[in-house]
């Protein structure tokens, strides 16, 4: 079989990266309002995804209260739209800042706990999140029920109305994103993520600062989440405590891994997983979960790797042995 | 007074929290995996006990406390089968796949486990049958009172607490157990079986997780499929707060929790327990990261 034209796009990767975002940007036109919002729903996770893997997948921190962040940046922008009427599109600095912040807050003192540690310190700060939002904290979350009527954002005089907008919207931010992980994979702090994943004390005894780095994984991937939860107010314009449930959480720590730590390309796998084909399933609904359960448990069994891999995981798992060694 | 009433329901319901912790800190101590779907088991039992009472009430015309301990052991059968398979088809193939595979098997086991509950169940709130959880209570002084039923609770969690650690530390299966914790590669090579040990675990654990299902929803009369996450997971912080795979650890845990929660929702504000629970336990993890009695692990190096 000839495969010369496989290995031209790999000489010359903008060929197939340009070839995507025009599949993107072209995706949503044929579609229905439903299919339009699937789509949205599907580039918004993949964004959370990504943010969650500069934790999970670069750093190989246990995070599994990302939710909660999430949750942060859509309470933020609501809030800040609510209470003081600041346009939507200003609130986004805001959200990412705030979101950010509590990340840097929370995880700082916790850093140091080991892996199962870390994974359970992160749930009960979830939780701690959502409590603290349905018991109304401060008298402005609006408790069980959440908050309602936050003002579409404008641009231009443009109201972002129709689903289309908005998932044009997030493929905006989704580019960013991806051209800013690339950039990170490459760069210095990158390198030292991977270096503290696979050898903490050997990173130390190298001269990277593990605390610093660890941290700013932490704080980088929180801040990215609260922005996507900024954009999903925007969509939604009702907001409520779930955003921080644990599920939420478990649907994104899945993203990450079922289709790859460590790799951008996993990410989207693991959201068209994970998010498009239950949507897709719509007549199973009552069935779902256990379908996604008996997903995750054969797509474990057969390729603990996930689908699509980073070069470096596949490599290290081939290594690895059996707990006890 | 109130102190004395409010430290009776704590201790009671740190017993439910140390029989479900007992489950997470055997399979992390032979595993090292944190169980999801162990909460989900719990759950199971309580349900499955729901099914075995409500037959039996209905042939016998009415709910009576005998009831109890037939439904219990035929629960803790099939809840000790349903642990052994789990483990057997989610868990075996993935010990040698690093940490994170087996954390998103066990996720997707309790999926599978709670969408089947609420299917065949429903979402709503379930209730057991009158009559089963004995009724009347003593006064011990003034005000304060201790019910049959805490009594009942108080009993059963102590022998089977005080069997396990027995069990664990007597005899030579448990010997064994606590060698497979410790390493699987010596263990093989001293002539353990360890699938064997760790398919045990996997009977004693959810086991005992499906005993505390039936007992808690005896105690509190009504549940619904919330029930295996929402107990599970406060079980799990009872677990680590001991130091996991600790079984005493696990059992003060337990009651620590216990107390702690029902002296923060009478004393400070029921709506504000469960946030209080978890921060204790971020608390005690940053100055204490291996729990309450759990051994220093040295860093390796």
């Amino acid at each position: 079989m000839n495969l010369s034209w496989l290995s031209r796009f790999r000489e010359r990767p903008w060929l197939w990266q340009s070839g995507l975002i025009l599949f993107a940007i072209l995706l949503p036109l044929p579609l229905g309002d439903y299919y339009r919002t699937v789509a949205w729903r599907t580039v918004l996770y993949i964004m959370l995804g990504l943010s969650l893997n500069l934790i999970v997948g670069y750093a190989g921190l246990f995070q599994l209260g990302h939710a909660a962040f999430y949750a942060l940046g859509a309470y933020t922008a609501a809030i800040l739209n609510l209470q003081l009427g600041i346009p939507l599109f200003w609130t986004f600095p805001a959200s990412i800042l705030v979101a950010a912040l509590f990340g840097f807050l929370i995880t700082r003192p916790i850093l140091h706990l080991r892996g199962d540690y870390l994974a359970i310190v992160t749930i009960a700060f979830g939780e701690v999140v959502r409590l603290a939002l349905v018991n109304n904290i401060f008298g402005i979350t609006g408790g069980a029920n959440g908050l309602s009527g936050i003002a579409r954002p404008r641009l231009l005089g443009l109201e972002f109305r129709q689903p289309i907008y908005h998932y044009y919207l997030v493929l905006f931010f989704l580019l960013i994103t991806i051209f800013a992980m690339r950039r990170l994979e490459n760069s210095r702090l990158g390198r030292a993520w991977l270096y503290v994943r696979e050898d903490e004390t050997a990173a130390e005894a190298m001269g990277i600062n593990t605390t610093q780095v660890k941290l700013l994984a932490f704080v980088l991937g929180s801040g990215w989440a609260g922005l996507a939860g900024a954009l999903y107010a925007a969509r939604i314009t009702v907001i409520s405590p779930d955003l921080a449930r644990f599920m939420e959480s478990v649907v994104m720590f899945c993203i990450v891994v079922l289709g790859g730590t460590g790799s951008i390309p996993g990410v989207f796998i693991g959201a068209l997983g994970m998010v498009t084909l239950p949507e897709l399933f719509r007549p199973l609904k009552d069935w779902r979960d256990a379908w996604l359960g008996v997903t995750m448990v054969v797509m474990m069994i057969a390729r603990p790797e996930g689908l699509w891999p980073s070069r470096r995981v596949q490599l290290e798992l081939q290594e690895s042995e059996a707990p006890h060694g | 007074m109130q102190l004395l009433q409010q430290i009776i329901n704590g201790v009671t319901i740190g017993s439910f929290y140390a029989l479900v912790a007992l489950g997470y800190t055997m399979v992390y101590g032979v595993l090292k995996l944190i169980n999801f779907a162990h909460g989900d088991l719990f759950m199971w039992g309580a349900y499955l006990g729901l099914t075995g009472v409500s037959l039996l009430a209905g042939l016998a015309g009415a709910g009576q406390p005998w009831m109890a301990v037939p439904v219990i052991t035929g629960v803790l059968a099939l809840i000790a089968l349903t642990g052994v398979l789990v483990e057997r088809v989610a868990y075996r193939p993935l010990r040698a796949a690093g940490r994170l595979a087996p954390i998103i098997s066990a996720l997707g086991v309790a999926f599978i486990l709670e969408s089947i509950a609420r299917n065949v169940y429903g979402a709503r709130w379930r209730t057991y049958p009158t009559g089963v959880a004995p009724a009347g209570g003593f006064v011990l002084a003034g005000s304060v009172r201790i019910s049959t039923m805490q009594i009942a609770v108080l009993v059963i969690s102590f022998l089977l607490m005080a069997g396990l650690y027995l069990f664990v530390q007597r005899t030579r299966v448990g010997t064994a157990m606590r060698a497979v914790s410790l390493d699987h590669t010596v263990s093989r090579l001293m002539g353990i079986d360890v699938d064997r040990i760790i398919a045990l675990v996997f009977v004693i654990g959810p086991g005992l997780g499906g005993i505390a299902g039936v007992v808690v929803a005896l105690y509190y009369g009504s549940f619904d499929f919330t029930l295996g996450w929402s107990f599970g997971l406060k079980a799990f912080i009872a677990a680590i707060l001991g130091g996991i795979g600790n079984i005493p650890g696990a059992m003060l845990g337990g009651m620590f929790l216990g107390l702690v929660e029902t002296l923060a929702s009478g004393y400070i504000s029921p709506q504000w327990k469960d946030v209080i629970a978890y921060v204790i336990l971020i608390i005690i993890l940053i100055f204490r990261p291996t729990g309450i009695l759990g051994e220093r692990v040295a860093a390796k190096v």
